[in-house]
């Protein structure tokens, strides 16, 4: 995990600043900065709705923006190349196709950003390997991603994106559907990319097993950031559909009607 | 073989071999990205192809090919840009392209629907010399983009979203998906017809699955049915006097169907050795209370979720 070309470390590795966008001509984000410092967690929360996705969309260029700016390793999103140090899980319920494909095809496809003209090597062989082995899919390898519970489609999404062996990991909502001795496997790997020097920015309804990695929490409201600062605390209750939210933290101590927002 | 005896019969069996390699070949991508219509669609647009070819008097397969690649491009512009009623678009396109081919050939001299009916339907003998060269030109292209941009084709067919993250050109790679589909339509129209291309693009694809897990294999077993399929309704179609598109497609969609009654105990015996396989201990397919499984004792221990080292199969 090396630098390709000499950077300021100091940059941050994602910094968006009054960042706007717009989905069918509706506002989603009205202007929202949102940092992740190197070595940094920080987690995205929120109601249903609220643009976290579409935060995290806007970075990696799927989503346009109206306004505002995005700089990843303090590069401008646009004149931004360097893939392969991105990992990113989508928000996915499955990862399957239309055709049936094994975990490792799948899993592959994510070394295609270190692969010149997409030939995999035997240390690319390797690296996939290596991606399911941390996620605990090794013996499933060889099996159709079809025939996989939802946990496991997670977990092979999460596979994907550890495959490029990326410094920046931006997960939306990985541990949707994985049970709690699997979330534990996976805030354990989670663990070993911090400590090597991996940044990550992830979206999250509970914090879970993950709660003691994580060094920040952004709370987005109707497209707005409305707390960045400590995690809140015991999240997981208050992210509960319909329940109302007080954060601790924020000084206008407002709640947040989930159930309004979507 | 008497049949290779006939220069017509040469081009014909060539154009089929040809066919039933680039159709699957494009068509699994089509049905990855669950687009399994697209090359109807295209098929419908190139008629207008056909018809200015007629009007013009140049090759209407060379025609078809422009006026099909340009129709694809639309469509896949149609995907990005056109969120809303996206659908109608399409709708619009294939129905304009196929009343355009209609009204085409009727305004040419001397045209005359019988003339699109082989275009629509495929013909053996109508196959020329020209027509061969032409397909033999495109399927290599169309065996290029398909085999030797595999792994990227597979990602951005497989979950666009992640595709853009690796660093893949993505729209290039859509639009080349959409105008390597255009060009099979064109390589298939003159065996199986522009009506029927989808058929051989889609149907071997879903016959291949009821066999496969990997993406690979079910690349590997569509192309050879589709081969199977072309060859053997050519020459059924040259025995019998039938016509040559309708006999590939209904011998497609019996492989299909003889495939699906085989894929149930195919899967139930594959399941059979996985499980003596992974064991041998008596009962591995039956539950067993974690109770009787303790050994006396012992501290329980939580469930591994990993399997063991030992088990992790050899990096290929
Ligand atoms: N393709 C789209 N077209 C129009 N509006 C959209 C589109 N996708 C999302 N939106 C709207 O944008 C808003 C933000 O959506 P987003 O997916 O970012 O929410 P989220 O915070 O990720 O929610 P969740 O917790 O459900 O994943 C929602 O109100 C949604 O209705
Ligand atoms: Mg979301």
């Amino acid at each position: 995990m090396k630098a390709i070309r000499p950077e300021n470390p100091a940059d941050p590795v994602i910094s968006l600043r009054g960042v706007t966008a717009e989905l069918g001509s509706r506002p989603v984000l009205r202007g929202i900065d949102l940092t992740v410092h190197r070595g940094e967690v920080v987690a995205l929360l929120g109601a249903n709705g609220s643009g976290k996705s579409t935060a995290v969309r806007t970075v990696i260029g799927q989503v346009p923006v109206s306004g505002g700016e995005i700089e990843i390793f303090g590069t401008p999103r646009r004149r931004f190349r360097d893939w392969a140090r991105v990992g990113y899980v989508p928000q996915r319920t499955t990862a399957a196709g239309g055709v049936p494909a094994t975990v490792t095809e799948v899993v592959s496809s994510g070394r295609l950003s270190r692969a010149r003209f997409g030939v995999l090597r035997k240390a690319d062989r390797e690296a996939v390997h290596r991606a399911l082995a941390h996620v605990g899919m090794t013996d499933r390898a060889k099996d159709s991603v079809n025939a996989l519970s939802g946990g496991q489609h997670q977990r092979v999404l999460i596979a994907r994106a550890l495959a490029s062996e990326p410094e920046l990991l931006i997960m939306d909502e990985p541990m949707a559907g994985v049970d709690l001795a699997s979330q534990e496997v996976l805030a354990a790997t989670l663990r070993e990319q911090v400590a090597a020097g991996a940044s990550v920015l992830l979206v999250l309804h509970e914090l879970g097993p993950l709660e003691p990695l994580i060094d920040r929490a952004v709370v987005l409201r109707d497209g707005c950031v409305v707390h960045d600062g400590p995690p809140p605390a015991a999240v997981g209750q208050h992210a509960l559909p319909g329940h109302d939210h007080v954060h601790p933290h924020t000084a206008d101590a407002e709640p947040v009607r989930t159930g309004l927002l979507s | 073989m008497e049949i290779l005896n006939y220069a017509f019969m040469q081009r014909a069996l060539l154009a089929a071999v040809l066919v039933g390699i680039t159709a699957p070949a494009v068509g699994i991508y089509l049905v990855q990205r669950r687009q399994a219509l697209m090359g109807d669609g295209i098929g419908h647009v190139a008629m207008t192809g056909v018809g200015l070819g007629f009007l013009l008097s140049t090759s209407p397969v060379w025609m078809a090919t422009a006026v099909a690649v340009v129709g694809s491009v639309l469509m896949e512009l149609i995907r990005w840009y056109g969120r809303t009623r996206g659908d109608i678009a399409l709708a619009m396109l294939f129905y304009g392209g196929m009343a355009g081919g209609v009204m085409l050939i009727n305004l040419a001299p001397g045209g005359s629907n019988a003339n699109l009916s082989s275009y629509l339907f495929g013909s053996l003998s109508t196959v020329s010399q020209g027509d061969v060269l032409a397909i033999c030109v495109l399927a290599a292209l169309v065996v290029l983009v398909t085999l030797g941009l595999r792994r990227q084709l597979f990602a951005v067919s497989q979950d666009e979203e992640f595709a853009r993250v690796t660093g893949l050109p993505v729209r290039a790679l859509n639009l080349l998906t959409a105008i390597t589909a255009a060009v099979t339509v064109t390589v298939a129209m003159r065996v199986v017809g522009l009506l029927l291309v989808s058929a051989l693009m889609v149907v071997p694809v879903a016959a291949a699955q009821q066999l496969s897990r990997s993406f690979a294999a079910t690349f590997a077993i569509a192309v050879t049915i589709g081969v199977g399929v072309t060859l053997g309704g050519t020459v059924t179609s040259y025995y019998q006097d039938v016509p040559p598109g309708a006999t590939i497609v209904l011998l497609t969609i019996a492989v299909f169907i003889a495939l699906t009654a085989l894929a149930t105990p195919l899967a139930r015996r594959r399941a059979r050795a996985v499980a003596a396989a992974t064991g041998g201990e008596a009962g591995a397919t039956d539950c067993v209370l974690p109770e009787a499984a303790a050994g006396a004792g012992t501290a329980p221990q939580p469930a591994p979720e990993k399997v063991p080292d030992s088990r992790t199969p050899a990096p290929r």
